[in-house]
């Protein structure tokens, strides 16, 4: 088992012959993702790595089956991409790209809460169920199938939780990057939700960073219904108040989002938090055992 | 992107919203030029510059006769202005903004944002106008009012009419119509942000915007091409603005090492590793997913910018772009820059071995590290062994 994508997944890809599209649609397909075509405004008819490439995503799905989307489309483009696929009737988008306006994404969630379609992303390193399907741009090679969830807001420290679990023989079952901006898709609640009822996760590493109050509310959440191991590490103690670090949505302001208050809401529910990036590998493992104890100590 | 003041009122107006009369000024004989056009016997001249904390610092003057507005512009412009926000080395007042005064009955507070959570844009409003508003949240969060805008709807009469009665305000409908205006504001110029407070109701019975900040998503530049000409560089950091020129995503901290790192949560998690292990930060500094030579080449340009900087933390985590060819970016860049300061670089990812390899053959001052704990403590015994 797994979470959201599996090697039954099919797969198309928005701005398919793009740049970007192809680039990591060629890694994707070298992966082992079952990648079963694409879309291009204009270019339909044509093939792409030997895949059909089509004009509308309607015409995809319904030639293709297809029942999960990435989008590689730039900023301008890809609320409405986002848009065109949940019209489609995709089940599952992906949207990698990064630096979509703020009101764009309201519209976009607004429609997309009306037709119950999942979205992970914008701004989203994407989605891996390692040895079975990659979305997205992470290296597939630091991966390892096994026990671990991961569900991170940042994409190179989704990299960093996964090469350390990967290190100690862990693994992961599924990793999820749910991307850096304010209003986006999948958020940790709904993420946690899913890595609980999963059979094959044993544990959850969960990664967030300031702004907002995301993690709060994860917190809170795993206290009351998250009975597996949860370590987590939050990027920003350092961080200066008031200042954007790349991610629109990690921003201090007024008090609300800093590191600090998020630590000790995930610490009060009872998860382990890395001190330390380097750390993410060695506090999952800990929070296995803290778990182990705890259940021996009911018994 | 932030709004001067000046430029949040003229955005105001275009909207046919009321602002006080007046006229901005970048010396003072155009102060002087611009009182003489406003018919009024005080005036009120203002410093514009990008943070909060103006009247407090010195930086908003009631003045009672023309040759004051001259006098007290000629003492504001072409210094830097210090408030608690931008402290400790404030920011460079290039403008003032000379406005009339306004016999003022009541000050209230409004403001319009893309509250994230709820993933709407909501109004807030207070009767507590002029004041901070953080504070006011704080201790009396029964003072503050919210309305959340339906994004098929936008902001509709009767929300309005909610905050009206409970603001006791007796302008229902001028006060509706300002609501409508601000927001078609907000949506028309994709802002993040925008805040009047105070916003006074004249002794008259006018709603005027004494005061207005915006601040423009960054992300909808590409569409905002007016506003994006009004964004004034003299207010940021000047390595912020040329790393934004180089296409570099990067924040000038207090510290003496220099870092760069692939990924803005890697980034932010570095600055927090070093001050772990007992080192500070000298920058935020995200280079992307690419880190090319050229790339490296601009960032490590602007880490040397800021003169504190002692040594270099290079953080990669190579993803699918290969070690070697990231290894062979660092080495070129050095090189080119003649750089003699000790760079630590961690790299990790595909080919991490010959990346690693090429780093320690390659007879420069660079310390490959063996994993991120390590780069961490290399860079700050790196320091200490400069200062010392």
């Amino acid at each position: 088992m797994s979470i959201l994508v599996n090697k039954n997944t099919r797969v198309l890809c928005q701005g398919f012959t793009g740049k970007q599209g192809t680039f990591h649609s060629e890694q994707a397909l070298a992966y082992g993702t079952k990648m079963v075509g694409g879309v291009t405004p204009g270019k339909g008819g044509q093939l792409h790595w030997n895949l059909p490439v089509f004009n509308t995503m309607r015409d995809a799905i319904r030639e293709t089956q297809a029942n999960a989307s990435v989008i590689y489309v730039p900023p301008p483009f890809a609320a409405d991409s986002i848009l065109e696929a949940a019209d489609a009737g995709i089940a599952l988008i992906v949207c990698i790209t990064e630096g979509i306006p703020v009101l764009d994404m309201l519209n976009v969630k607004a429609a997309l809460k009306a037709n119950g379609v999942k979205l992970i992303g914008p701004n989203c390193p994407g989605i891996i169920t390692p040895d079975e399907c990659k979305i997205g741009i992470m290296p597939g090679s630091i991966h390892l199938r096994g026990r671990v969830g991961v569900v991170s807001r940042s994409g190179t420290l989704t990299y960093e939780a996964v090469h350390q679990t990967t290190a100690l023989g862990l693994g992961q079952t599924t990793c999820v990057g749910i991307g850096g901006d304010p209003i986006k898709g999948l958020n940790f609640i709904e993420c946690l939700t899913l890595f609980e009822a999963d059979p094959e996760t044993e544990a959850i590493i969960m990664v967030g960073e300031i702004g907002g109050a995301d993690e709060e509310a994860a917190a809170d959440f795993i206290k009351h219904h998250v009975r597996k191991p949860v370590a987590a590490y939050i990027a920003g103690l350092t961080a200066p108040k008031g200042k954007r670090m790349g991610h629109a949505g990690a921003i201090i302001s007024g008090g609300s989002g800093r590191a600090e208050d998020k630590i000790s809401a995930l610490e009060n529910a009872g998860c382990v938090v890395a001190t330390s990036p380097a750390g993410l590998g060695e506090a999952v493992l800990q929070a296995i055992k803290l778990k182990a104890m705890q259940i021996k100590a009911v018994q | 992107m932030n709004l001067h003041e000046y430029q949040a009122k003229n955005l105001l107006k275009k909207y046919g919203l009321a602002t006080p009369i007046g006229a901005v000024a970048s010396n003072a004989n155009a102060a002087l030029a611009a009182a003489n056009n406003i018919k009024a016997n005080t005036f009120v001249v203002k410093a514009q510059i990008h943070a909060g904390g103006r009247g407090k610092a010195g930086g908003v003057k009631l003045v009672k006769s023309i040759a004051e507005v001259e006098a007290t512009a000629r003492t504001l412009l072409g210094k830097n202005l210090v408030t608690y926000q931008n402290a400790p080395d404030g920011q460079m007042v290039n403008q003032v903004l000379v406005e009339e005064t306004l016999p003022i009955a009541r000050e209230l507070y409004l403001s319009m944002l893309v509250d994230r959570s709820l993933e709407r844009i909501v109004v807030v409003a207070s009767s507590a106008g002029g004041m901070d508003i953080e504070e006011i949240a704080a201790k009396h969060p029964e003072q503050i009012l919210q309305e959340v805008c339906d994004p098929l709807n936008g902001l509709v009469d009767f929300q309005a009419r909610n905050l009206a009665f409970k603001l006791n305000i007796e302008q229902v409908a001028e006060f509706a119509k300002l609501l409508k205006g601000l927001y078609k504001l907000l949506k028309d110029n994709d802002l993040s942000l925008l805040e009047i407070n105070p916003l006074v109701i004249t002794a008259d019975g006018k709603l005027v915007a004494l005061d207005c900040k915006m601040s423009v998503d960054d992300n909808a530049l590409y569409r905002q091409k007016a506003l994006s000409e009004q964004r004034d560089w003299s207010q940021e950091d000047t390595k912020e603005a040329a790393a934004h020129e180089a296409g570099l995503n990067y924040i000038a901290l207090n510290g003496n090492i220099g870092c760069m790192v692939n990924g803005a949560g890697l980034a932010m998690a570095t600055m927090d590793i070093i001050k772990l292990h007992g080192g500070a930060p000298a920058n935020f500094l995200d280079v992307g997913g690419g880190a090319s030579a050229e790339m490296v080449t601009k960032a490590f340009k602007i880490i040397l910018e800021d003169k504190n900087v002692r040594a270099i933390l290079v953080n990669i985590f190579g993803g699918i772009m290969r070690c070697d060819i990231i290894a062979e970016g660092i080495i070129t860049a050095v090189k080119e820059m003649g750089l003699t300061i000790p760079v630590v670089v961690r790299l990790e990812g595909t080919n991490v071995e010959l990346g690693k390899k090429m780093l320690r053959e390659s007879g420069l001052n660079i310390i490959s590290a063996e994993n991120l704990t390590d780069a961490a403590k290399q860079a700050v015994k790196a320091v200490e062994s400069m200062v010392a």
